[in-house]
């Protein structure tokens, strides 16, 4: 089962925490993979905050191919973090060229862009620079956003982020997202490793999706470019939040009203009950059905969990103003923030979501069995 | 046959038919019970002779002879009485002296059925044991990279959806404008398939519906029932357990006038309103009641003369295109109830399913699609039609849901399929396999008269004699010697019995694929078959 790590900080802190409460949790993965998505962004990409970032790993070929590809576009390179490691890589971590993080300025064109239109291109040329270097696997494109950095490579999460110094001064976020992977079902590829990214969402997930066929086939029928890829059975539930949100103008208060939606008779029981009831009808492909502890992190920076409607996976929140953190267990949190009240402790059962808003100062929670507001 | 044995083209002999009747004189009572029940007269008592010869040892005494007697039962060989296999006799028999066997060899009765020129009709099923719905295996385990679900523990909701889904945006627009949402019923996904009063016997409708009344009233299982084209009695139009009940309309609107006088003093709405334009079991032939089964009170409730066949026209008669037989038909039915009531077509599994299923997906009013494959049973039809005519149906299920798929809707119509599902005993696996490839729900008749009530019809020709009104368990008969053998507190009591045993079977199914919450339909990665090309043709693993 894949470990998870997720934390909110006022200080921006270097990823090795996270990385180090994964090592605590490492008995839990098998090294098959570690995923980092990091926003709210300090060191020096902070003062990059509103140009998009891309995130990938180019050999040589891809990054010539990539500079011509952003020249066309009229991108311009304002700042860049290449790690080239000058050693070898760690047994199962395969030899890259360059592990790339580059900060863009918009073509001049698309600075009177409305935002929809603007998160649309930003989203399509992702789309397509991994599309160009799927054949020869000269590209993989992690995520081009504003203020958001992903790196993902196949091995040990310790072990590959010494390999790539992570602790590298440049390199540094309030908001982190960490994912130790525990390879299953699927090949390995890194295309497979949790977050998932898309317009500003990331989630990650441990467990299998047993459901992921049918939600596979919705969303792909859905005919939104976005939704493509799905070499991990979890990529689907970043999916779902940005359809929820994005395309049904849904809060995060459904979110867990759609994969895991109350029984029918515990509908009949609910204060909005009916409304609740046709959409689950409506978004009946997209239940999950477990086992699945969720977190994830908003366009707002807000970090939230979920965990599916049997309960069949940990995740604990926990920490101190100014300081929270998501596991998915408590030996990551206990390593993470050890100072802390632990009696305040949180772990979100069936039909909880505990959601820490970007100010970092508490951990909301609400029940599914809340009456929405305002009423649908 | 003449004295001196003139034998014509179709004279046969025991040999020849399907079933010998094989009877113990040594232990038969001679008590008759056989001649009496066998419902084609197949076995009749005779008086047999017999020459004896007597040779004592030694010369002294000349060899003698007497001619004797004795009585016994003789097999009839005429197309008309052949033996049906029903076993009827073995069941009567005090002494188990007699039984039926089935040849070892290809029967001649086959080429002799079309006596007066007018080919076998028969009931029951297309007799082809064979069933890729059995071949379908449950693959995927969650064992160790996920825990496995508990069959017994887990809260499981497998209830299914019946009605016109609006899609997500769809629905969040109309509930915020007030605007009309289609109906759709939360039903169990094994529905009773359409069965009419008329093909039934009243004691095996009443079981059947006071089964059904047991299972939501008192077991919380949302079961529902189709009428099949042949009305429904007039105090259960007026009841409350309406609402289980599925109406069929089909093209001969048997029943309809009924129904429609019955409007306004309905206690509730139906589930749904079936319209049917085929039959799995007799593709592109209408429905058939022979002249043997309208008894008054059959005619009554169809609104016909009594002692006349009934056979419903292949097509309904009034429209002459697909747009006017689907859009305008399932519009007339859905305003007959305020737009209140899930209307949907039923089909006979086709190669042209997908042309139908194009024009629901533009209907806002269509509520899903019943697909009837080849498998399919019947009360009365042409042995060709049965046994040549019609699609399989996995194969159309899946095509219909992944072009669903395509463009987007397969949430929106739900798939019904029928045809087969159960016809070895395999209800809830075949059930299980049908939802993987994308059904949304199960319709199953055969399976339940054969569970519910006996019915003694089988893969390789047996009984199949629905048609005429001569069912020896009294499921399909309208004759009271005959249906009052049938007890429909029983009846009620089994089907009860399937469907509790079906639900666990189910769950016994779903929960080692690590699923509870909701019906797997379409988890088309949970299964595989040993056949490299049926598992290209529905895209499913191929496992060996």
């Amino acid at each position: 089962m894949c470990r998870l790590f997720a934390m909110t900080s006022a200080e921006p802190l270097s990823p090795m925490v996270a990385i180090r409460a994964l090592d605590v949790m490492k008995e839990g993965h098998d090294g098959s993979g570690v995923g980092l998505f990091l926003t709210d962004l300090g060191g020096d990409f902070e003062q990059f905050r509103g140009g998009p970032i891309l995130s990938g790993i180019f050999s040589n070929a891809g990054i010539k191919a990539l500079d011509r590809y952003m020249m066309d576009m009229d991108f311009m390179v304002k700042y860049k973090l290449s790690i080239r490691p000058p050693t070898a890589p760690p047994p199962g971590t395969p030899k890259r060229d360059n592990y790339l993080i580059r900060v863009y300025e918009y073509p001049p064109e698309w600075e009177a862009l409305s935002q929809a239109e603007l998160h649309h291109r930003l989203m399509m040329t992702r789309l397509e620079l991994r599309r160009m270097g799927e054949a020869d696997g000269s590209m993989l494109i992690f995520s081009f956003w504003p203020d958001v950095i992903m790196i993902k490579e196949v091995g040990d999460p310790l072990t590959v982020s010494e390999y790539l110094g992570l602790n590298r001064r440049e390199l540094q976020a309030r908001v982190m997202l960490a994912q130790g992977r525990q390879n299953t079902n699927y090949a390995i590829d890194i295309y497979a490793c949790h977050p998932f990214f898309i317009q500003g969402i990331a989630t990650m997930t441990n467990g299998e999706n047993t459901a992921f066929v049918p939600i596979r086939e919705f969303l792909t029928s859905r005919r939104y470019e976005g939704y493509q890829g799905y070499q991990s059975d979890s990529e689907v539930f970043t999916h779902i939040l940005h359809y929820t949100r994005n395309h049904l103008g849904l809060g995060l208060e459904m979110y867990k009203h759609i994969i895991t939606p109350l029984k029918d008779d515990e509908l009949a029981e609910h204060p909005n009950g009916a409304w609740l009831r046709l959409v689950k009808q409506s978004c009946r492909p997209l239940i999950v059905d477990g086992p699945n502890c969720v977190m994830g992190c908003l366009p707002d920076k807000g970090l939230f969990m979920v965990q599916d409607s049997k309960k069949l996976r940990p995740g604990v929140v926990g920490g101190n103003p100014g300081m929270i953190a998501f596991s998915s267990e408590m030996c990551g949190l206990d390593a993470a923030i050890p100072a802390r009240d632990k009696s305040r402790d949180f772990q979100p059962m069936k039909y909880d979501t505990v959601y820490v808003g970007p100010d970092r100062r508490e951990v909301r929670q609400w029940s599914q069995w809340d009456e929405l507001t305002p009423r649908p | 046959m003449e004295p001196m044995g003139r034998i014509d083209p179709s004279t046969l002999s025991v040999r020849d038919l399907p079933w010998q009747v094989l009877w113990n004189r040594e232990t038969c009572t001679l008590c008759g019970k056989c001649t009496a029940v066998c419902p084609v007269q197949a076995v009749e008592l005779a008086v047999h002779r017999k020459r004896v010869v007597t040779a004592a040892v030694g010369l002294a005494e000349k060899p003698s002879q007497a001619v004797g007697l004795y009585h016994g039962i003789r097999q009839r060989t005429d197309a008309a009485h052949a033996c049906v296999g029903c076993g009827m006799c073995t069941l009567v028999c005090p002494n188990g002296a007699i039984a039926p066997a089935h040849s070892d060899e290809a029967d001649k009765l086959r080429f002799h059925v079309q006596q007066g020129g007018e080919p076998r009709r028969r009931g029951g099923r297309r007799n082809d044991p064979r069933s890729l719905l059995d071949a379908i295996k449950f693959v995927r385990i969650s064992m160790l990279t996920d825990p496995a679900l508990d069959a017994g523990r887990h809260e499981f909701e497998l209830r299914t959806l019946l009605g016109r889904i609006l899609p997500p945006e769809e629905i969040l627009k109309v509930t915020k404008e007030n605007g009309w949402v289609p109906p759709v019923r939360e039903i169990y996904p094994l529905v009773i398939g359409s069965m009419s009063f008329g093909a039934l016997s009243p004691t095996m409708w009443e079981g059947l519906q006071m089964g059904v009344a047991y299972l939501n009233e008192e077991l919380g299982m949302p079961v529902r029932i189709c009428t099949g084209e042949g009305g429904c009695p007039p105090r259960l139009l007026r009841s409350r357990f309406l609402k289980y009940v599925i109406l069929q309309i089909a093209s001969g609107y048997f029943g309809w006038d009924e129904i429609l006088h019955a409007l306004p003093e309905m206690q509730e709405d139906p589930c749904a309103i079936e319209i049917k334009y085929g039959q799995g079991a007799k593709p592109g032939d209408g429905g058939l009641l022979m002249w043997y089964k309208v008894n008054r009170l059959i005619a009554a409730i169809r609104g016909v003369p009594a002692g006349v066949s009934l056979p419903s026209p292949p097509t309904h008669q009034t429209k002459y295109s697909i747009e006017e037989a689907v859009a305008k038909m399932i519009q007339s039915m859905a305003m007959a109830w305020g737009f209140r009531v899930p209307v949907y077509p039923k089909i006979s599994a086709t190669s042209t399913t997908l042309a139908v299923l194009n024009n629901l997906t533009r209907n806002p009013y269509a509520g899903g699609l019943a697909i009837d494959g080849e498998d399919g049973g019947t009360g009365a039809a042409y042995s060709v039609s049965m046994d040549h005519m019609g699609h399989p149906i996995a194969s159309n299920v899946r095509d219909a849901y992944l072009n669903l798929v395509k463009v987007g809707k397969q949430n929106e119509i739900p798939i019904f399929a029928g045809g087969g599902v159960g016809k070895n005993g395999n209800l809830a696996a075949n059930a299980a396999a049908l939802i993987m490839l994308g059904a949304s729900g199960v319709q199953t008749g055969k399976y339940l008269m054969q569970a519910a009530a006996g019915c003694l019809g089988s893969e390789h020709d047996r009984c199949n004699i629905c048609n005429v009104g001569r069912c020896p368990k009294g499921i399909t008969a309208q004759d009271p010697r005959l249906y009052r053998r049938l007890d429909p507190e029983k009846v009620a009591e089994r089907l009860v019995d399937v469907f509790k045993g079906f639900d666990t079977e189910l769950k016994k199914i779903v929960a080692p694929l690590g699923r509870s919450t909701s019906l797997p339909i379409g988890m088309s990665d949970a299964i595989g078959i040993a056949d490299g090309h049926a598992a290209e043709r529905l895209k499913i693993k191929y496992v060996v």
